[in-house]
């Protein structure tokens, strides 16, 4: 398979080559462009070293299968793709912004740098994972930030798609991945763990927080890499005692050597990076030593014995875990609902365990002009709906770290709800809807805005109406 | 991309973009369900992976049906229950050997004789179709492992081997290092099929699948798009059942499917 020298100036299918701006080990990048095409353009083209050996270009031959199937924000456009049989090379958007390294060769970085730039890698991820592709080589240089302050994912040439044969399985005796931030099921050659990647960036948020990574940067060999699945890392406060205790707990949780122990989607990280003040603290954050006793309770010094999910089950997961949103309304009218809708989350919960739930109120405030949020005694109304949004979700009895509550300001509730579902990747959201007639119906209620306008599936709880004849049960409090 | 024939091919393609449908068995219902999804597929070609005949109720209606498909094109290869017909059944377990004993009843000198032109392999470009396995067709193995799946990867310089006979569907690659990893397909989605490496595509069956679903199986493969698509239908089984337990053929085969197992 013989390869054409790429020279400035030449054309390859219709794409005028430019300058070349990045030589990799196994990829070159060169600026492209074409007629038919206004925005800035890049082609990348394999480095074939030996044209007989298939192991060393099926890696772009996965990323030529994957990259033209995924969408968003969050990975660089795909514009088109060159066969093997004249030159291979993927043709792409070039991408503004700058990759992850600079800010990574600043760290150590403050804890609010590190949770910003977390929750950006973390919705990417939410974006990646739900399109069935699972990256398994996240890391500084393979993360670029739009000037709009996206993460873009880029290189997927380890990466796999959920839905396709993967072409890289059993090609390569060695592990695939990046040694500091490869997960330890990638190690023992699991290609098809969504959480995989989520180990890999909590490796990257620890060195971003401590200026250090967790496991140095062993040697590229199966054996070197096992040890971090007996070798816990020093927890991060013990480098950096101004570390917060939950930042320590979401990134020693990202770091779970059992992917079970980690969190459930990315979805779920993004969460408690976005509401770091909603962290469940556990053991991880107060650890201030590793302990031979505790890796073995932990795990670490056991392999996982089995694939964590099946091939189906793995791209099903994020489905799995869904992040489930009560809005909830706390006024006295409202109250037999209250019961209805906590019936109806409650036995949501219990189909998904590892879901987890956003108990929302809105306190509505004037559009215009400055509210008292005090009570008439001095409580904080805002103190006041969360004590009250608390009691509502006490009978559920569910384990804090399944469970947050939120009271939002907002002089528009449905507004308020709707932002907080985007902004949180919300896949449920289960809303009471008083009464279905008359006025409402026409007028709008916060429901039916929330039923047109949701990013996301959207259940309406509803007080049973009376069937004709049914009339004197009308007012029974159902479910209460 | 400009479309190359194959290297090795015998014929170079016309049609590119083909239907399959492997184990029939005698499923009046299960075919016409298929037939009736396929032209949203698009498709230029179809070929018959063998299996037409055996265990269901309506052998002499396939045979016809198939056969006026044949006549219009349709590639078709021998199944093992197809040549057991004027051939020995005697390495057949029970059940299937009482079916072949019903089915001889139903069909006529001619229907045997239409069987009987039916060859063993077709090769289209790139493409080889056999009903078991290319290593010795007429062995009829069944590819259920990577043991098997990779003895007949490597009997063929065929980059793409469709076949039948285990009634469930599956996607075998030779890897660089040499074994045979299977990849579990999910139905509907177009698979791209690398030119790095051979393929085996086990194609799940018209009218008795096996992995718990009732719904007829086929696949479409897109010689020019080398790409791979494994179908359901869903069809009207219980007239299927009714009809085999009315003609007296063993119960297990209406139980199958009744399960899909």
């Amino acid at each position: 398979m013989g390869r054409m020298q790429l020279e400035t100036g030449s054309t390859i299918e219709g794409f005028l080559i430019g300058r070349k701006i990045h030589q990799g080990g196994m990829a070159e990048i060169w600026e492209v462009t074409h007629p038919d095409h206004a925005i800035p353009l890049v082609m990348k083209i394999p480095l074939i070293l030996d044209g007989d050996d298939p192991t060393m270009i099926v890696g772009f031959e996965q990323e030529q299968m994957i990259l033209p199937r995924l969408s968003g924000p969050h990975v660089p456009r795909c514009i088109a793709l060159g066969d093997f049989s004249a030159q291979p090379f993927i043709v792409m958007e070039r991408l503004a912004g700058e990759s992850l390294l600079p800010r990574f060769k600043a760290a150590p970085l403050t804890a609010s740098e590190v949770l910003a730039t977390g929750a950006a890698i973390a919705k990417a991820l939410v974006s990646l994972h739900g399109q069935d592709v699972v990256h398994l080589d996240i890391k500084p240089s393979n993360i670029m930030f739009r000037p709009t302050g996206e993460a873009v994912f880029i290189d997927f040439g380890l990466s796999r798609h959920l839905r396709l044969p993967d072409l890289l399985a059993e090609e390569f005796r060695v592990p695939m991945g990046t040694a500091p931030y490869i997960a330890p099921e990638q190690v023992l050659k699991i290609r098809e763990e969504p959480r995989s990647d989520l180990f890999a960036l909590g490796a990257m948020l620890y060195a971003l927080a401590t200026g250090e990574r967790p496991f140095g940067n062993p040697k590229h060999t199966t054996k070197a890499l096992l040890r971090r699945m007996y070798e816990a890392p020093t927890p991060p406060r013990v480098l950096r005692p101004d570390i917060p205790s939950w930042l320590q707990e979401i990134i020693l949780r990202c770091l779970e050597v059992k992917p079970d122990r980690r969190y459930a989607s990315a979805a779920q990280l993004a969460f408690e990076l976005n509401h770091p003040e909603h962290v469940t603290l556990t053991d991880r954050a107060t650890r201030e030593k590793t302990h031979w006793l505790r890796n073995l309770m932990s795990g670490r010094l056991l392999p996982p014995q089995a694939p964590p999910l099946s091939r189906l089950g793995a791209y099903r997961h994020a489905s799995q875990a869904p992040i489930l949103m009560a809005a909830v309304d706390l006024s006295p009218e409202g109250e037999p609902l209250a019961g209805i809708l906590r019936e109806t989350v409650s036995r949501l919960l219990v189909t998904a365990p590892e879901s987890r739930l956003a108990c929302v109120n809105v306190l509505r405030t004037a559009r215009i002009g400055l509210d008292t949020l005090v009570d008439d005694d001095g409580t904080s109304l805002h103190v006041r709906r969360l004590v009250e949004l608390k009691h509502w979700a006490a009978d559920m009895r569910l384990p804090p770290e399944r469970l947050t509550f939120h009271v939002l300001e907002h002089s528009d509730p449905a507004q308020a709800m709707l932002d907080f579902a985007r902004n949180n990747a919300v896949d449920h959201m289960i809303v009471g809807a008083r009464g279905s007639g008359g006025v409402r119906r026409y007028m709008g209620s916060v429901s039916t805005s929330l039923v047109a306008e949701a990013p996301c599936s959207v259940t309406v709880v509803r007080n049973r109406l009376a069937l004709p004849g049914e009339s004197d049960t009308r007012f029974t409090e159902a479910g209460a | 991309m400009a479309v190359r024939p194959g290297q090795h091919g015998l014929e170079e393609p016309r049609t590119m973009r083909i239907a399959l449908l492997a184990d029939i068995h005698g499923n009046r219902e299960a075919l016409e369900a298929v037939l009736r999804a396929l032209p949203s597929h698009r498709i230029d070609g179809l070929a018959i992976l063998g299996d037409v005949v055996g265990y269901g109720p309506d052998p002499a209606f396939c045979v016809e049906r198939v056969a006026s498909l044949v006549e219009a094109g349709a590639m078709i290869v021998l199944g093992n229950h197809d040549a057991a017909i004027e051939g020995d059944a005697s390495d057949m377990n029970r059940i299937a050997r009482e079916a072949i004993e019903w089915t001889r009843t139903q069909l006529d000198p001619g229907h045997a004789a239409l069987i009987r032109t039916w060859p063993e392999t077709r090769r289209l470009g790139d493409a080889l179709f056999v009903h078991a396995s290319a290593r010795a067709p007429r062995a009829w193995e069944y590819i259920t492992g990577p043991g098997e799946a990779e003895r007949s990867l490597r009997a063929t310089d065929a980059a793409i081997t469709l076949v039948g006979h285990v009634h469930q569907p599956c996607l075998w690659r030779l890897t660089g290092l040499g074994v045979a990893i299977a990849h579990e397909p999910l139905p509907g989605a177009e698979i791209p099929l690398s030119r790095h490496f051979p393929w085996l595509g086990v194609v799940g069956a018209v009218g008795q699948p096996r992995d718990g679903q009732t719904a007829a199986g086929y696949a479409i493969l897109d010689l020019k798009r080398r790409t791979l698509l494994f179908g359901r239908v869903g069809y009207d089984h219980y007239t299927t059942v009714r009809k085999l337990r009315e003609s007296g053929l063993p119960e297990p085969l209406a139980v199958r499917l009744l399960r899909g197992r």
